[in-house]
């Protein structure tokens, strides 16, 4: 292709990036939800789904299809423009957040980066800025359904995120200093070095900051044990109680978007992306590549088993013992994880 | 030229958001049009160079300010705002008068242009050094003081909101 300018270069790997990135992303939402219903049997001493398909694998596909052909209901008193709105919102926000996440090493062909859809120099703060965007979604939703079980969930949920993301962020900042850039290339490039020795979560000292992100992360999506918005015994379903069909689903692919998205940022900034634990052991290019992708795969995996572990086995908080939580000790823990790295890095230079 | 279609594009959907705000009925579309105006400054801001500025405005006003707008909105289950003589008599007043203010610094701006510096639309598209360091470099090291005043300003102003709206305790 030489007559192709870097400008057509660009826009036409960008399309085939962002289509190739969409589709694995939903196909790991509907991995994740099957992964989930046989992790959560496992826990509770039972199957889990196992008759569709091998292993019951088709299990989530044959869900998906009932979902998007059901009958499309909407009730009669709903505001029909922000009730439609908002799962696009949820939905769209889950998926452009993973733009910015390099899927693998920094591989390049003709300029263009291979495993990352966009490197931008503040893709932290892209990243962080989509998730506030998706408040929305949820926020709309409940509203616009007119009915006071989805405002009661959504108002819970947009207090609970907005309260949740100031401790998210400021759990971020110890790995912004220590690489010295908002971009997540130059990020996870930082922790290369010694293998895992050199992750931000081991050798960064960054040990509770990480333990702050996955907890506000946990809050952040809405997941157990922070899963308020939908719990069913005080809400009948939450925010998307009025939803049906294909817009429900929406919101369901969203969630585990968002689940995914989190598990990526997790591996990124805190264990050293698609980097071995070992250090650079085998040679050759492309080896390394195909490593790269397998590490990382693999630790998205750890924290998608992690989450679904964590939604087996601790029951759900009280509301005030939520605001409490994330106002009284996540944010000023945070707080104090920033003055100390900030103290040690000026100490060490 | 890709880059002022960008600039048509997403200012058009400013100025449209703007109208909208102003023209809803329902104070739930109005706050959502204002998002839409601040996210497609957001876009402006990126095309113009200042990803930093960019995504502290998503952050800070679309994520942040106009969540609590919305927040309160569908907390107090607002209605349909009324129209009233004064509304009338304000939008007979202010209609005119924000044109004049539009004329007023478009003629500013054209006529000091060659003071003013232009701007190099795509600096990000163009490989142009990153803005965070020259942010940080400005404000913690010569605005050091006004910056760290500032923040203590916004903190008192924080803490008289809690103070005010606590409750008393029995």
């Amino acid at each position: 292709m030489p007559s192709l300018s870097p400008l057509q270069i660009f826009f036409i790997g960008s399309l085939v990036k962002t289509a190739v990135t969409i589709s694995v992303m939903l196909g790991g939402v509907t991995m994740t939800v099957l992964l989930e219903r046989k992790l959560v049997g496992r826990i509770q001493n039972r199957y889990g789904p196992n008759r569709v398909g091998p292993f019951g694998l088709l299990q989530t596909v044959v869900d998906g299809l009932k979902l998007f052909l059901k009958e499309d209901m909407t009730p009669a008193n709903v505001y029909l423009p922000l009730f439609l709105l908002a799962p696009v919102i949820a939905l769209g926000c889950a998926l452009i957040s993973i733009a910015v996440v390099p899927f693998g090493p920094p591989v390049f062909w003709r300029g263009v980066a291979l495993f990352q859809v966009s490197d931008v120099n503040v893709g932290l703060l892209v990243i962080l800025g989509i998730t506030s965007i998706g408040v929305y979604g949820i926020a709309l939703s409940g509203w616009s359904s007119n009915n006071k079980y989805s405002l009661l969930g959504s108002v819970r949920s947009t207090a609970q995120m907005v309260s949740y993301e100031l401790a998210l962020g400021l759990s971020l900042v110890g790995v912004v200093m220590r690489a010295r850039s908002l971009s997540i290339a130059k990020i996870v490039a930082s922790q290369s070095a010694h293998g895992a020795l050199s992750w931000n979560v081991l050798g960064g000292l960054q040990f509770f900051a990480f333990f702050i992100y996955l907890i506000s992360a946990y809050a952040e999506t809405n997941r157990a044990p922070f899963d308020l918005v939908e719990a069913e015994n005080e809400l009948v379903g939450g925010y998307h109680t009025e939803y049906s069909s294909i817009k429900f689903a929406m919101f369901f692919m969203a969630e585990y978007a968002n689940m995914i998205t989190v598990s990526c940022v997790a591996t990124l900034l805190f264990f050293g992306g698609a980097s071995s634990p070992f250090g650079h052991l085998l040679g050759g290019p492309v080896a390394q590549a195909l490593q790269g992708i397998f590490w990382f795969v693999l630790k998205v995996f750890f924290f998608l088993c992690l989450y679904i572990w964590v939604r087996g086995t601790l029951p759900r908080f009280r509301y005030d013992q939520l605001m409490a939580f994330g106002w009284k000790w996540l944010l000023p823990a945070a707080m104090l994880n920033i003055v100390l790295t900030a103290l040690v890095y000026a100490w060490h230079g | 030229m890709h880059l002022s279609l960008v600039f048509i594009v997403f200012g058009a959907l400013s100025i449209a958001g703007a109208l909208s705000f102003l023209l809803q009925r329902h104070p739930i579309n109005s706050a959502l049009s204002l998002v839409l105006v601040m996210l497609s400054l957001a876009v402006l801001y990126w095309s113009l160079g200042a990803e930093f500025l960019a995504a502290a405005q998503v952050i800070v006003y679309s994520g942040a300010i106009m969540v609590l707008f919305v927040f309160v909105i569908m907390l107090l289950n607002a209605g349909t705002e009324l129209r009233t003589r004064g509304s009338r008599a304000a939008a007979l007043a202010g209609f005119p008068g924000a044109a004049a203010i539009f004329c007023l610094l478009t003629l500013l701006f054209l006529a000091h242009r060659h003071q003013l510096g232009l701007t190099h639309p795509g600096a990000l598209a163009t490989n142009g050094v990153s803005n965070i360091t020259a942010i940080s470099t400005l404000l913690f090291r010569d605005l050091l003081l006004p910056f760290e005043v500032t923040s203590i300003l916004i903190l008192v102003a924080i803490l008289g909101a809690v103070v005010l709206a606590r409750k008393e305790q029995p």
